[in-house]
């Protein structure tokens, strides 16, 4: 029972990781590409973080993904925000439906 | 499951192969780089898989990391200088003229004669020789740790891994004296976000770093993981702060530069004191002596990845980057 809910966990979690690479490839312009990718490390990974944690053998193991988990939470954001003022800076104009 | 991961092999095999040729054959030479690093996170996923994971943690901390952050800050200088040759997306040899024609055939005829002689040489291994694997764990009680990397990296070659820490430095010593031209001052400054980010994760590094080198006697882990982490926390620090050291520092550097050197050397000739061969540990003494090298090898290692980076002595102490109030008080 447990494996299935960690199989399904870390198959939502590949969904997204998927999802958030299709983003990249498809969406139009800067902003729109890193809410793709950001959507994709933050949940992507978090998804499957729980599910590993399921399958985990000890508590070490279970906090050491989380603090995983937390570092690429944190790096991801700041990167993403980074890439975006960057944007912003060289005048880049959010993309709006023509 | 076997099967699910020759697939995944294969995969990675090939798009190793793919990841190289897109990154030579990039006109633009960011989007190289960009690649450059996504080949090494691959690679060190391939260590992974060849169950090397020390392998791996270098692969990606020095050969992804840091030497992205190089060759990215390296790219910013030739941009800000104008002569990123490149980026315009045509490189001066693209040209059609013979003697680029020559050069390329030229190069492509070493490259075929050099792949043929690894293909030889590769093909003429014995076949069911399990290299020095069986001789490290035969002997591994001796060496005093339980890792079997450490144990051949600090002991039983020794002499290798000093060597290397000493090009590691020449190697920094000729960037520095190759004394770059004024370095472009950044477009900005690091913003809140950044700052804030750098303050709450250096020490994270730190810790990671301690760790690493402890636990590289038992598990996987050593100096040159735990220096290349601390190297990435000063890279960080240099980013965002525009420099790291002051001139009243100096002599600490220098000392930084040198000790895993000296401490090494040191050994060598405490060994040869005590009647044993350069660098051979006396049992009793094995575990405290690697660990002794590996922590000044750590700080060596990282405050010349640092200082590599850093580019100079005024790198390091941002008196060329990019003054002005947005760099706060301490730089004025």
């Amino acid at each position: 029972m447990i494996d299935l809910v960690a199989l399904v966990l870390l198959g939502v979690g590949a969904l997204f990781f998927l999802a958030g690479t299709v983003g990249i490839l498809r969406l139009p312009d800067v902003f729109s590409r890193l809410h793709a990718l950001t959507k994709a490390d933050n949940l992507g990974l978090g998804f499957i973080v729980v599910g590993l944690i399921l399958q985990a053998s000890s508590w070490v193991v279970v906090i050491k993904l989380l603090v995983i988990w937390a570092l690429v939470l944190a790096a991801s954001t700041t990167a993403c925000h980074l890439v975006a003022r960057t944007a912003l800076h060289q005048g880049l104009e959010p993309w709006e439906k023509s | 499951m076997t099967h699910l991961l020759l697939a995944f092999d294969i995969l990675l095999a090939a798009s190793l192969v793919l990841l190289a040729w897109r990154l030579l054959a990039a006109r633009d030479l960011f989007r190289g780089i960009v690649l450059f690093i996504t080949f090494g996170v691959l690679m060190a996923i391939c260590w992974v898989r060849l169950r090397a994971p020390d392998l791996a943690l270098v692969e990606v901390a020095i050969g992804a990391g840091l030497t992205g952050a190089l060759f990215l800050h390296t790219l910013s200088q030739l941009e800000g200088s104008g002569e990123a040759g490149s980026n315009d997306g045509r490189r001066p040899e693209q040209g059609r003229s013979r003697q680029a024609l020559a050069w390329r055939g030229a190069v492509g005829v070493a490259t075929l004669v050099l792949l043929l002689l690894l293909g030889w040489s590769i093909a003429s291994l014995p076949r069911e020789s399990m290299g020095v694997g069986p001789l490290v764990f035969e002997n591994l009680e001796a060496s005093g740790v339980k890792n079997p990397v450490t144990a051949a990296l600090l002991n039983f070659r020794a002499l290798d891994t000093m060597l290397e820490v000493v090009v590691l430095l020449v190697a920094m010593i000729g960037a520095w004296s190759l004394q770059v031209r004024q370095i472009e001052p950044l477009a900005r400054a690091p913003g809140l976000l950044l700052e804030r980010f750098t303050h709450w994760i250096v020490p994270v590094f730190v810790v990671v770093a301690g760790y690493l080198l402890w636990a590289g006697a038992d598990a996987t882990g050593g100096a040159f993981q735990a220096g290349a982490v601390l190297a990435a926390a000063g890279v960080l620090w240099i980013l965002t702060h525009g420099r790291l050291s002051d001139p009243r520092h100096r002599k600490l550097w220098r000392v930084c530069f040198t000790l895993g050197i000296f401490v090494f050397v040191a050994v060598g000739f405490y060994s040869l004191a005590v009647g044993l061969a350069f660098l051979e540990y006396p049992r009793a003494w094995a575990k405290p002596l690697i660990l002794l090298i590996e922590t000044a090898s750590t700080i060596t290692i990282a405050a010349t990845l640092i200082g590599l980076f850093a580019g100079s002595q005024r790198g390091l102490e941002g008196e060329l980057a990019p003054m002005g109030e947005d760099f706060g008080e301490e730089v004025s």
